[in-house]
């Protein structure tokens, strides 16, 4: 089961530079775990000590902000893109 | 009555149009709120002067003092006409990476632009902005993103109007930016319309945008309360641009860039009422016309040419 992850420049650094980089999980947190064991760390910048979605931190399920949905519990599928992104103004 | 004392006094009472081509079914509506009809012709002029009229009663604005305010451009404009119209000196700190067009109608007003580096967006404005701010305490930094009489702006006015037009009302869609457009609208639609699902549009940009220098600078407005949001979806330019050409296509509607981001998200939830059979008539904000965004080129060539020209720009 294949999901594309999206990452953002400023955490390119775990992932050799690549804009995206493909994991399994059947929710959020596995994705984030599966991730983890290959780009150490980065699990550290998306998610708390509490285990919820660090502040600055937005996570979109195929355009859709997790928060609403299930936050890290949010399940996943097949052929799913997660995006992340730090959050920042508009207006 | 459409006569009025003054340019102020002509603010808001929008109209509400129906989209009767882009609407799916007679059970499934969608409704656009016309804030491009405002007097600097966005839904800014609503915060904008809220916020000043408030800072008036409280005695932190007296006559001859300067205001402050970040702003990627629509709340910049909408503050330099009533700081005009009122006599304040405005002050503006923009993304360098703006419109022509917002800093031309700046000027214009008389403003002074501060630019702020293109990378970080609007939280390097926002930084920018409070520096000042410190440095110079007899200015007055309006603060749109903090500011509570941004959202009490819409919870008095664009709410109110909305339910007046639309008493059957099942979703509001709205960009967000400062958040306060949903703020003050949904806190006016859930008091009264029960089961009403209010709907963010945010708008996706290009990495430049989000090329902070770490996580620890990302910024979420003080005046953000996501209980007040049922879902909240990430736009970007391909879609954002799609739709603001099917609106002048199939609705006549030449909308800025940001409202078609809002449409793609209303369009979302008129499927799925669709889908699940179940009646919706969704209100959907027009933020502004695409008059100041016409240099981007988003209105010209294909869908892809156009997005591409949008990549390091804040379109919305």
């Amino acid at each position: 089961m294949a999901i594309e992850a999206r990452i953002p420049t400023i955490l390119r650094t775990y992932t050799g530079g690549e804009k995206a980089v493909s994991g399994q999980g059947s929710t959020l947190q596995e994705l984030f775990v599966d991730l983890d064991s290959r780009h150490s760390g980065l699990r550290a910048r998306l998610v708390g000590e509490d285990g919820s979605l660090a502040r600055f931190v937005n996570v979109y399920l195929n355009d859709e902000d997790v928060r609403f949905l299930g936050g890290v519990e949010t399940p996943l599928a097949d052929g799913d893109v997660v995006t992340i992104l730090p959050a920042v103004a508009g207006g | 009555m459409t006569r009025f004392d003054s340019l102020l006094d002509s603010l808001g009472r929008t109209p509400l149009v129906g989209l009767p081509r882009l609407s799916p079914s007679a059970s499934v509506r969608l409704w656009a709120k016309l804030e491009d009809r405002n007097p600097t012709g966005s839904i800014k002029d609503r915060p904008a002067f809220f916020m000043v009229e408030r800072a008036e009663a409280e005695g932190r604005l007296t006559p001859g003092c300067t205001v402050l305010e970040p702003t990627s451009g629509n709340t910049g404009i909408s503050l330099a006409m009533v700081c005009k119209l009122k006599g304040y000196s405005l002050i503006c700190v923009m993304p360098e990476n703006t419109s022509v067009e917002r800093r031309q109608l700046l000027e214009m007003y008389g403003a002074e632009i501060r630019l702020s580096p293109a990378a970080g967006g609007s939280n390097e404005a926002v930084a920018v902005a409070k520096k000042l701010a410190a440095d110079n305490p007899d200015w007055v930094m309006l603060y749109q993103y903090g500011n509570p009489a941004n959202a009490d702006s819409h919870y008095e006015t664009t709410g109110p109007e909305l339910l007046a037009d639309l008493p059957e009302i099942t979703h509001f869609v709205g960009g967000l930016g400062t958040t306060g457009t949903l703020m003050g609208v949904g806190r006016y639609l859930r008091e009264r319309v029960p089961g009403v699902r209010i709907i963010a549009a945010e708008p996706r940009y290009g990495e430049l945008v989000y090329g902070l220098r770490n996580l620890d600078e990302g910024f979420v407005p003080e005046l953000y309360d996501p209980s007040m949001l049922d879902a909240r979806f990430s736009v970007g330019p391909e879609d954002a641009v799609r739709r603001t050409r099917e609106l002048v296509e199939q609705e006549g509607l030449f909308v800025g860039i940001s409202t078609g981001a809002i449409l793609h998200a209303a369009l979302a939830q008129a499927e799925k009422a669709v889908r699940a059979n179940e009646r919706a008539d969704i209100a959907f904000v027009v933020a502004d016309g695409g008059w100041k965004y016409l240099s981007t080129g988003a209105y010209s060539g294909t869908l892809d040419e156009a997005a591409e020209r949008l990549e390091g720009q804040l379109w919305a």
